[in-house]
């Protein structure tokens, strides 16, 4: 009869070097599926946010309906948004993608808006009286001064999805929060925690990068702020 | 549609509303859950960013807070401190955990509208011959009220939520109604808890929203 090994994994010790060697593929296909479902529902979330937020900034009348929804959106609890899905989209990832998808609209919107409406009339008056028509005004002029304001969004949006995937372990497809829930059923410490923490630092690399994004994007800003 | 029509049917079988599992004991643990936690996250943050915002110390701290709270997932923390030692006191990990994701918001909207008080009324009130404790009580927190709200409404909205989340991890609470749906693979009962817990959700932002809009004229306000 041979003996159990007695390593941190019989032990079932919190940090444990052996669950990193061993279960190497299963952590890299969590990462990826993590990085997978944050990454596609921040873009789509980016795609529906801009024309709303423009549509806003035109038509004063509609900025109040797309505040309002967007706001009563972000208010739901995740589960329940998970849950409400589930008769549209059944267990499936895209389920979770477009929970999140509603998620990051509050966030997106309110900044892009924020910063179309922080462009002074006069920088808009001097390109309109540069022959600028209401197209070129929007994408050379109004949105290269709205980024600062956008990327600050577009950075909570991507850091709060980060976390939220985990919560869609409820459907099956929450990247590390499936390895945190089926830890959580089998007391496997060292899974929970590897899992948390390689959580937050995907989530603090998302946010570092998308802040060396938004200086190389921003130039002009770079000089005033130091 | 035959989805929405069989949730609301689970919603109007009065069988489901009574009983340790129905609903009204589970809103009954939600509720008390949520007042629990934010009366004590109140009473370790608010202080706290009253007295930093005060004599205008740690602001990175109270800033970055907010931020780390974002990054840390609920759930994981939830279930970290489940298989913790403190797992072994029936609701205690619950509490922490929302106790943990409440402080955040409080702490930096609270220290956020200390610090937005203008600098000449403060120096206006010294100039009266006020104590630094009387500033504080009567000048600077009158002031900075509005942004104080907001942040209990902000914590209040994510308690109902983490709470929530917390059925995941075995806790109590409407989650709990939800999650059973799952294990019976039951739709309609699915449905019928996430729109309780969206209910629910929706009925303290509205709460709170009319608390801010009755509190005295100065504390009304926009605040972000």
């Amino acid at each position: 009869m041979i003996a159990p090994p007695d390593d941190c994994l019989a032990r079932n010790e919190w940090i444990c070097g052996a669950y990193l060697s061993t279960r190497r593929e299963i952590l890299g296909d969590a990462v990826v599926q993590h990085l997978q479902l944050t990454a596609v529902s921040v873009a789509l979330a980016l795609l529906l946010a801009l024309p709303l937020a423009v549509a806003a900034r035109r038509w004063r009348l509609a900025a109040g309906p797309v505040l309002g929804v967007t706001t009563l959106l972000y208010t739901i609890p995740a589960l329940a948004m998970f849950s409400l899905l589930l008769p549209v989209y059944g267990l499936s990832a895209a389920l979770v993608v477009a929970g999140l998808v509603l998620y990051s609209l509050t966030l997106l919107v309110r900044n892009l808006l924020a910063g179309l409406r922080a462009v002074p009339e006069e920088t808009r008056q001097a390109a309109r009286g540069l022959g600028y028509g209401p197209v070129r005004l929007l994408l050379a002029v109004e949105l290269p001064l709205a980024l600062p304001a956008a990327m600050a969004g577009l950075r909570i949006a991507t850091v709060s999805a980060v976390s939220l995937v985990t919560i869609g372990a409820i459907v099956g497809h929450g990247g590390l929060g499936n390895l945190i829930y089926s830890g959580m059923n089998t007391y496997f410490k060292a899974q929970v925690l590897t899992a948390s923490v390689l959580c937050v630092l995907i989530a603090v690399a998302a946010d570092l990068l998308l802040l060396g994004v938004q200086r190389l994007l921003t130039p002009w800003t770079r000089g005033r702020a130091a | 549609m035959t989805t929405l029509a069989d949730a609301w049917s689970w919603l109007t079988t009065s069988a489901h509303w009574s009983g340790e599992n129905g609903v009204w004991h589970r809103l009954g643990e939600h509720v008390f859950l949520t007042v629990v936690c934010l009366a004590l996250s109140c009473l370790v943050a608010l202080p706290t960013a009253f007295v930093l915002g005060h004599l205008g110390k740690g602001g990175a701290l109270a800033v970055n807070l907010a931020n780390a709270g974002r990054a840390v997932p609920t759930f994981a923390v939830l279930v970290v401190l489940l298989l913790s030692p403190i797992g072994a006191y029936g609701d205690w990990p619950t509490i922490i955990a929302l106790v943990l994701f409440a402080v955040p918001p409080l702490l930096t909207n609270a220290y956020v509208g200390m610090r937005g008080v203008d600098a000449d009324v403060v120096r206006a009130a010294r100039g009266m011959g006020m104590t630094g404790g009387q500033t504080l009580a009567r000048v600077e927190l009158p002031l900075a009220l509005p942004m104080v709200l907001t942040g209990v409404r902000i914590a209040a909205v994510q308690l109902v939520a983490t709470a929530t989340v917390a059925a995941l991890a075995g806790g109590g609470g409407l989650g709990r109604i939800i999650t059973a749906g799952f294990n019976l693979a039951s739709t309609p009962q699915v449905v019928a808890g996430a729109c309780l817990v969206a209910a629910l959700a929706l009925l303290v932002e509205g709460v709170f929203e009319g608390l801010q809009r009755l509190a005295p004229t100065g504390a009304r306000g926009s605040g972000a």
